[in-house]
């Protein structure tokens, strides 16, 4: 688990052993840099970030309900919708623009991922991966996955691009991205070993190359 | 732009019975058009009271038509409250089950809030159908072009006229949200909080048509005599009646009229050119009203205004450049079906507001109503508006 206990950080309103994800994202986000978070919810995300690394920076959010928590939990909130691009952001204008649990939500994928290298010096991208065993599993009997982090029936899911870890890296490849760092966890806990198998959640610590 | 109707008694969550007071200022005041208005006078209200350290200050800057009287009722027996009146009043906490009593999202407990009327109006402050004391006559044709920038200058000298210091905030919409975003701009130590409320950084080629447009009804009017139309005991209402109803076309959505008038009829169809369809009947009561009670003058130096403000012009078209010295927070909202001022304008706002690493949030409401939206008590709308209020230190 990542330290996140310095700068005196007040991390009692998050739960760390389901929110692994943000200890490594601030892991990976230096003290008081500008950060970009694209479908930022409620702004959970951020306000975490701000608390204990001091960033500054901006949320987006599409949804109405998502926003206004935003806006009243201090979050500077943008609503806007990813699908149209990042044309209100400049070249490199943020050290980091984070895209949490959405790219499998996305339609046009490849180019929010070019955006955000466009716009942050680097970029977090982090998904559920589809090659996780459980997934494997209810497939290889017979049905589509239905989980804790894939909670969707088929016929009802925002999720349209699902991938593997396998794919996002054969993905970033033939985009000629520089993976700066790969974690993978499941429930809480880092998994190194066969991580495509292993892994439920996939986070990349990327930059253009 | 509509008015709110609210007939009837005095309601806890209003600000009440309200009275005009008018500022005089005798010091000159040079405009941007290089012309110096020697002294005048602004017509203005205020609800709620100034905290000891006067720093609980909001100003709402009105838009083309409106005037010093955002909020309350002159008397009783008022049928309407001011323009803005959803908007503010005491937050008394008061149980009801009745939206209309709820809370308003500008606290008058907690904010003291000044309703001014613009230079150039004709409700009360100096303007072309005000007296001009060098001749005893309205100014008429001479009163000068006043701008965006003459009118936030102006409103500086009631807030030092009135020992304030600095804003807690500044909101306005459409042309309101552009003197408030010159305000930060002209005063970046002198605002907190800006509120800009579907506007634009400048107006559009197709606004400045609109305009236009509204001109020539005005200035092609036999009554308007080059501006002199007080002389002569008669006022343009045939050119002020069609520029108010072309405005309240652009005002609207094609939905919220589809919605509201549709094709109806007022009777049967009568194969001539008297009013026949609801729509109809609705321009020219507004027209009437309008051309009634509004100052033609006015009205025209209301829209240059609105073409003329170009705060990015100086710097090259850079709107980002012109905010640099900007220190205040935002919050900057635009409204789905509003295509006067549409949500693309406000986006060019929160971009630059982006580029220079200024504080601002943003949200695209969703609303039926076109421009009108921005007066409209829409839930969603004034939560976001309470929240944001809520949240300002003073």
């Amino acid at each position: 688990m990542v330290n996140i206990t310095k700068n005196n950080v007040n991390i009692t309103n998050f739960d760390l052993k389901y929110r692994q994800d943000f200890a490594i994202i601030a892991g990976w986000i230096s003290f008081g840099s500008k950060v970009l978070d694209l479908g930022c919810g409620d702004g959970t995300l951020l306000q975490f970030l701000r608390s204990s690394l001091e960033t500054k920076g901006y949320g987006v959010e599409k949804d109405d309900a998502n926003w206004l928590a935003c806006l009243k939990n201090g979050t500077n909130v943008i609503q806007m919708d990813l699908e149209a691009g990042l044309s209100g952001f400049e070249n490199q204008s943020f050290d980091t623009v984070i895209l949490s649990q959405t790219l499998q939500a996305m339609h046009n994928t490849e180019e929010i991922v070019q955006e955000m290298l466009r716009v942050g010096r680097e970029i977090i991208v982090t998904f559920p991966n589809f090659g996780y065993w459980r997934n494997r599993m209810q497939i290889t009997n017979g049905s589509m996955p239905v989980s804790k982090t894939l909670p969707y029936q088929w016929y009802d899911t925002p999720n349209v691009h699902l991938c593997t870890i396998n794919d996002f890296d054969q993905f970033c490849k033939n985009h000629k991205i520089t993976v700066i760092e790969r974690k993978v966890i499941t429930e809480g806990q880092e998994v190194s070993f066969m991580p495509n198998l292993l892994g439920n959640l996939a986070m990349y610590r990327l930059k253009a190359s | 732009m509509t008015k709110n109707n609210s007939a009837g008694a005095i309601k806890p969550n209003s600000v009440g019975l309200v009275a005009s007071q008018t500022a005089y200022f005798d010091a000159p005041l040079l405009l941007k058009s290089g012309e110096i208005l020697s002294q005048f006078h602004l017509v203005y209200e205020t609800y709620g009271t100034l905290n000891a350290d006067k720093s609980n200050a909001v100003i709402i800057c009105h838009a083309l038509s409106g005037n010093h009287h955002v909020a309350g009722k002159y008397t009783e027996i008022d049928k309407n409250a001011g323009w803005w009146d959803n908007l503010i009043g005491p937050n008394n906490r008061t149980e009801s089950n009745n939206p209309l009593d709820t809370d308003k999202p500008l606290d008058t407990n907690k904010f003291f809030v000044i309703g001014l009327n613009n230079l150039g109006g004709c409700h009360g402050s100096s303007g072309p159908s005000s007296v001009d004391a060098a001749t005893g006559k309205p100014f008429g044709a001479n009163f000068p072009i006043v701008t965006v920038e003459d009118w936030v200058n102006s409103q500086a000298r009631l807030l030092d006229y009135l020992g304030i210091k600095t804003l807690a905030a500044v909101i306005g919409g459409s042309l309101g949200g552009m003197q408030a975003l010159q305000w930060t701009i002209a005063y970046p130590e002198r605002v907190k909080h800006a509120l800009v409320i579907a506007s634009a950084p400048n107006l559009t080629a197709q606004n400045i048509a609109f305009n236009e447009v509204a001109r020539q009804a005005i200035m092609t009017d036999p009554e308007f005599y080059a501006g002199d139309y007080y002389a002569h005991n008669t006022v343009p209402k045939r050119g002020l009646r069609i520029a108010r109803m072309l405005g309240h076309i652009t005002y609207l959505s094609d939905d919220a009229m589809g919605e509201k008038f549709g094709r109806k009829l007022k009777d049967t169809l009568k194969y001539g050119f008297d009013v026949e369809f609801e729509m109809e009947s609705y321009l020219r009561y507004q027209g009437d009203k309008f051309a009634g009670e509004f100052d033609a003058n006015t009205y025209l130096r209301m829209t240059r205004a609105l073409d003329y403000y170009d705060p990015a012009l100086e710097y090259g078209g850079d709107l980002s450049a012109a905010l640099k010295n900007v220190k205040a927070q935002f919050l900057v909202l635009s409204f789905t079906s509003d295509w006067r001022f549409s949500p693309a304008r406000s986006r060019e706002i929160v971009k630059a507001l982006l580029d220079t690493e200024l504080t601002v949030s943003y949200a695209e409401v969703t609303a039926a109503h076109g421009h009108d939206a921005f007066l409209m008590p829409d839930a969603h709308y004034h939560a976001i508006l309470r929240a944001y209020l809520q949240k300002i230190e003073i």
